[in-house]
């Protein structure tokens, strides 16, 4: 039986690795290639529309993803938690994320036809937390106000 | 009329003629067995979990309708100053929340 265990493990810590792996590299090229063709839409935080708008449109719009990590960091981050110091398996977590929801958003005012996005917040959910069986996942939320020229 | 909402202090080219104060709507959700299922999956290789992505996105929705209606029956036409929030009440359930200042615009 501890054989089977052991066997379960190494098997699943591999597919992590080497499906995690490529997932992740496959979703950041997704992501750089989605940030070139959004460019052109700024995005502020800051609170207030420049100066000299007249007739435009305002409305609020967002975006959200919810990510999981992979078998084999979780594994690495919990080691990582013996020791202390940079944890990297879950800093490529949290920034994908980031960067997907911001691109969600954008695709979103980009379809209402904006011009730009002015007072992007960004918010952090978990509907895992607390579960003896944690998910190691991040929730982000960005939400921003797009101005749509009318 | 339907309802502006926005995350902004100031609307460009409108004028806030009245505050009616805040106004405010809340949903709590727990996770689905079904999603849970195919997120357990999911967490060997990592990636998405787009059950979750949309439980959180219908949830929103419903806490921003929750908030529009408030300020329907106030006698608003727009809520401004938008904030999302969100709060772990149990374990396995997140609450989301919305609240914005109801005013009535030219």
């Amino acid at each position: 039986m501890a054989y089977l265990d052991l066997i379960l493990f190494v098997t699943l810590l591999t597919l992590g690795y080497v499906v995690g792996q490529w997932l992740e590299k496959k979703h950041f090229r997704s992501i750089m290639e989605r940030e070139e063709r959004y460019r052109k839409l700024l995005t502020f935080n800051e609170r207030f529309p420049p100066k000299g708008l007249k007739s435009v449109n305002v409305e609020l719009v967002g975006g959200n993803v919810v990510i999981s990590i992979d078998y084999f960091k979780r594994i690495a981050a919990g080691l990582r938690g013996l020791i202390g110091g940079r944890v990297t398996a879950y800093e490529t977590l949290v920034e994908r994320a980031r960067r997907e929801a911001i691109l969600r958003m954008k695709e979103s005012a980009h379809n209402k036809g904006a011009s730009m996005i002015i007072n992007v917040r960004l918010e952090t959910a978990s509907i895992a937390k607390g579960q003896k069986q944690q998910i190691g996942s991040v929730e982000v939320y960005a939400y921003g106000t797009a101005i749509i020229p009318g | 009329m339907r309802m502006l909402v926005t995350n902004i202090e100031i609307i460009p080219g409108k004028e806030i003629k009245q505050h009616l104060g805040m106004v405010q709507g809340n949903t709590v959700r727990a996770k689905h067995v079904g999603r849970d299922l195919m997120a357990g999956i999911k967490n060997v290789f990592g990636g998405e979990l787009t059950g979750y992505t949309e439980l959180l996105t219908e949830a929103r929705e419903e806490a921003v309708n929750r908030m529009i209606s408030q300020a329907e029956t106030i006698g608003a036409n727009a809520v401004i100053n938008v904030r999302f929030s969100t709060s772990s009440v149990t374990s396995g359930a997140a609450e989301l929340f919305a609240y914005g200042t109801a005013v009535v615009l030219e």
